[in-house]
């Protein structure tokens, strides 16, 4: 692992300082994103979905899990990133955020590293099809960015449609 | 290291109400003069529970009076002392008083503390007097309602026995800020007595007693004011008739023992007469005697006896349910048998005057005492029970859910398989199959609880609604041992309510009515549960006027809904079911706004269930409510649409049927409708609601589901069905949200999910958005299919 050994910036807030921890990493295209790995479940393949009537096609229906009805969220449909192709090798995500279960679909699972403070950098304000501040910082691992994501934030956020809007 | 005690205050609340429900209930059941050994410890262990736990967790006030009373509880279970009936009812003044210390813990509500002085010096002082001197311990107790009793109405007059016996139903529990009123009353006619007595009721609560002379002693527990009863008895009567005396106010609220000692002076000062002449009462029995035939006529007649019994026979068994003081005391001293000589003199003076009325209540008692005793068995068994947390229940039931979704899939596997090879293996499976129905339904009957909790509200409200209408109603349950699916028993009472008002109100009619059809003056009102296949039936049954097909068929006519003469008398029926429909002539303030019955229909087929009249005119109505047994199963039908499976509840299919091209019509040439007997119905075609790609677009080629709810059909067009079948229902909202359209999902045999539609919200949509099979899709049946995208 290739340390960054850069100074650490005075403007780091707070908000990075906290975001040190353990990542899984996934791929998505060809970009790297980091969530949380204490809001993953498990990791499993992608099974047929129960698609569900009137809603935006990156919600890809629901699937039993254990006898729980759990929806699944096709991140490269949503983030436009990659092939969207469903074979072996997709993988589901199963996160546990607060207690609601929800599965996302990635291009694969890379590994599983943890990221200190002097490693994570902040994201410069950006037009993307994700709102900055469901990103909580950048990291760099082998000359690869590694996009830390609030996971939790973003799947509850109203654009996901995953939870009925009157909770907000 | 500290542990946080307030996490297990909800147990020792849940525990201490139910242990004082028990010990309430071997109160009542109690027989003072040969009490059982098993019963007193019972009763003595309870205080024991409670007085260890509340000491445990701080409650100091409870372990106090829990520590008098067991005190108390130990000499009389040694047999150092007799039990007499004024231990009883302070024992059950203290279980009162320690549900209001209880509630006061728990919900932060107020607790009466001269009250628990009262209770807890009445307790020690029975506790440090010796056996003999029990009677004059309890004399301060001498029913300061008594005592008011005897200056009330012109005693002179009343030579036999004086007989001011206090008022045979004294309303023991006086709320706070409430006063009782004694209004003696002139001799006036039955009908004008009834009159007053509903007036007043409008007050507060009323009770009355005849005297020897033929008048009537009212007890009314108020809080208005002496003006307000003179004003509302001026309507019938002169006031000045009107003897209006005001009671002593019960200084605490629950308490059936006055201990206050400022009734003490009230009592010396009143008690000779009283006393005396209430001792006489029943130590000369023919005298007694005499009184009890007239207390058995008084006001209310048969009915009122017919009604407290039943009201009776559901309180005290049932913890939520607070007794009504009525009811407890008539209970306790019926039990205690009947009066006898000796029994008299073994207790004397002071329980004399309930005593008589006890006397009175006697042979209507013994049919109650007899029920009682053989639900007594399950009563028992309770008190074996665990506590466990509902949720706990549901993940079991959902976890016994999917077991059975797993040996469903494993049972199809077998099948395959070669039955000579592996015929083991398959019989195995067939042992499986059993021990999981077996688990199934195990699981499931944890939640259920006995229709008891419902039923057991009635007979008081049957009893005062008849009281308020004039009529003589009888009230009968059966099967109140079925059990249903908590949430249901839940969502039930208020339909329940209302129909059983409906037939009180409308059904049965007035007793000159009743006469003049042949009929008994006394209407009988059944309620009852039972089995029957996978659900429960509640029926109310009365045999009053029943429904007038004809006067139905008119207002529904003029109320502008389509009717015929050919329809069956059950669709005429169901027309009561509309809103605003009502045939009542007279709208009273009990029904008869036509408001409700709808309500009625909807609260049941929201639970899945259906509702069924029958009736047949001067014979009386049943209506029947069918409802699942539990919530968590739904019986369904399954439909395809295209790749997808979707279930509808069949409770809401009205039949299914293939269309004619012919029975196909357009309106504007958009507008789809099918044509079935007689009626247009509009196509509502699945596939474009969800958007949802099938090969099968014309309705001719798929199947049309006639579905409905709120009272309007629509006709659902789907590919085709798969089956009929139970599934399990699962929220779609616990981990994702409300689907327009989708009450919820399931789980098939293979493992995928398939969601249950919402038959009420379809049917919106349907009307709602164009979502009605376009002209489009007809037009062009070969259309391109709408992209089904990659979705093994």
């Amino acid at each position: 692992m290739n340390m960054n050994t850069e100074a650490v910036t005075t403007s780091n807030s707070a908000n990075l300082k906290s975001a040190a921890g353990e990542y899984l990493t996934f791929v998505l295209g060809t970009e790297q994103y980091g969530l949380e790995i204490l809001k993953v479940q498990e990791i499993r393949g992608y099974d047929s979905v129960t698609q569900i009537a009137n809603t935006p096609d990156f919600i890809k229906g629901v699937v039993n899990l254990r006898g729980k009805i759990v929806p699944i969220v096709d991140l490269r449909i949503k983030f436009n990133l990659g092939k969207v192709e469903y074979d072996e090798f997709t993988v589901v995500i199963i996160l546990n955020l607060s207690g609601r279960i929800v599965g996302i679909v990635v291009d694969g699972v890379s590994d599983v590293m943890a990221l200190k403070e002097e490693q994570l950098r902040e994201v410069p304000s950006l037009v993307t099809s994700i709102d900055t501040k469901y990103i909580v910082g950048l990291a760099t691992v082998e000359e690869h960015m590694l996009i830390l994501v609030d996971i939790e934030r973003l799947m509850s956020s109203q654009e996901m449609e995953l939870i009925d809007s009157a909770i907000h | 290291m500290t542990v946080d005690m307030s996490q297990f205050y909800e147990v020792f609340f849940d525990e201490a109400e139910e242990l004082l429900a028990e010990a309430e209930r071997l109160l009542l059941g109690i027989d003072i003069d040969q009490p059982d050994t098993e019963d007193l410890n019972a009763i003595f262990r309870a205080a024991h529970s409670i007085k260890g736990g509340a000491a445990t967790f701080g409650f100091m006030d409870m372990a106090e009076i829990t520590h008098v009373l067991e005190n108390l509880l130990d000499k009389i279970r040694k047999n150092e002392m007799k039990l007499t009936s004024e231990h009883v009812d302070a024992f059950l003044a203290a279980k009162d008083v320690l549900k209001m210390e209880l509630d006061g813990h728990r919900h932060a509500s107020d607790v009466d503390q001269d009250q628990v002085g009262d209770v807890k010096m009445v307790l020690k002082s029975l506790s440090e007097a010796s056996a003999d001197a029990v009677a004059p311990a309890a004399t301060p107790k001498a029913e300061p309602v008594k005592a008011e009793a005897a200056p009330t109405p012109e005693p002179v007059s009343a030579p036999v026995a004086a007989a001011p016996t206090a008022p045979a139903n004294v309303p023991a529990n006086v709320p706070d800020g409430h006063v009782i009123f004694h209004v003696a009353l002139p001799v006036i006619s039955e009908k004008d007595l009834t009159n007053i007595k509903d007036e007043l009721a409008l007050l507060g609560e009323v009770s009355s007693a005849e005297q020897a002379d033929k008048r009537h002693v009212l007890t009314l527990v108020t809080d208005s004011s002496q003006d307000d009863i003179i004003s509302i008895c001026s309507f019938i009567l002169d006031p000045n008739d009107l003897v209006i005396t005001l009671g002593e106010v019960a200084k605490a609220a629950p308490a059936k023992v006055e201990t206050t000692p400022t009734s003490e002076p009230v009592a010396a000062t009143a008690a000779p007469e009283a006393l005396a002449s209430s001792a006489s009462a029943s130590a000369e029995e023919p005298v007694a005697d005499g009184k009890v035939k007239v207390q058995e006529e008084v006001g209310w007649g048969l009915f009122t006896e017919e009604g407290q019994e039943k009201q009776e026979e559901g309180y005290g068994f049932f913890a939520p349910f607070k007794p009504h003081p009525d009811a407890v005391e008539t209970q306790l001293i019926g039990d205690d048998t009947v009066v006898t000589p000796e029994n008299s003199g073994a207790t004397p003076v002071v329980e004399q005057a309930p005593e008589a009325s006890a006397a009175a209540a006697a042979p209507v008692e013994k049919r109650t005492q007899a029920r009682r005793e053989s639900d007594k068995a399950p009563a028992n068994a309770e008190t074996t029970s665990i506590r466990v947390g509902i949720e706990k229940v549901d993940q079991l039931i959902n976890l016994v859910g999917e077991l059975v979704i797993t040996q469903a899939m494993i049972e199809q596997r077998v099948n395959s398989l070669d039955p000579v090879t592996n015929e083991a293996l398959i019989n195995s499976v067939g042992q499986l199959t059993r021990n999981t129905r077996d688990l199934q339904e195990s699981v499931m009957s944890i939640r259920m609880m006995p229709m008891d909790f419902v039923f057991s509200r009635f007979p008081r409200m049957v009893r005062d609604l008849a009281g308020k209408l004039n009529k003589k109603v009888e009230f009968v349950t059966i099967g109140a041992t079925t059990e249903l699916d908590k949430g249901l028993i839940e969502r039930i009472v208020d339909p329940l309510t209302h129909l059983v008002r409906n037939s009180v109100d409308h059904g049965i009619e007035t007793p000159e009515k009743r006469k003049a059809a042949g009929k008994s003056e006394v209407g009988v009102l059944t309620l009852s549960a039972a089995h029957k296949g996978g659900s429960i039936v509640i029926e109310v049954t009365d045999d009053g006027a029943g429904l007038n097909r004809e006067k139905i068929l008119a207002k529904a006519r003029s109320n502008g809904l389509v009717v015929s003469e050919n329809m069956s008398d059950g669709e005429v029926f169901s027309l009561i079911f509309a809103p605003g429909f009502s045939t009542a002539e007279v709208v009273t303030d009990v029904s008869g706004r036509g408001v409700g019955m709808d309500v009625v229909k909807r609260n049941i087929t929201a639970m899945g269930g259906v509702v069924e009249i029958r009736s047949a005119l001067g014979y009386g109505t049943t209506i029947s409510i069918a409802l699942p047994l539990t919530l968590a199963i739904l019986d369904g039908m399954s439909v395809s649409l295209g790749h997808s499976v979707y279930v509808v509840p069949l409770n809401l299919i009205v039949e299914t049927l293939q269309p004619k091209a012919e029975d196909i019509k357009t309106v504007t040439g958009e507008g789809y409708m099918v044509h079935v007997r007689g009626e247009y119905l509009p196509i509502i075609a699945l596939h474009r609601l969800f958007n949802h790609h099938t090969e099968i677009t014309d309705p001719t080629q798929g199947v049309l589901v006639l579905i409905e709810a709120d009272g309007k059909k629509s006709a659902l067009f789907v590919d085709r069905l798969v089956g009929q079948q139970q599934v399990v229902i699962k929220s779609l909202e616990t981990n994702f949200k409300k689907v327009p359209g989708v009450s919820g999902a399931t789980i098939m045999g293979d493992g995928s999910v398939a969601l249950i539609l919402d038959v009420p919200a379809i049917i919106q949509m349907g009307q709602t958005t164009n979502y009605i099979t376009g002209a489009a899709t007809f037009a062009h049946p070969s259309a391109p299919a709408i992209s089904n995208t990659a979705n093994a």
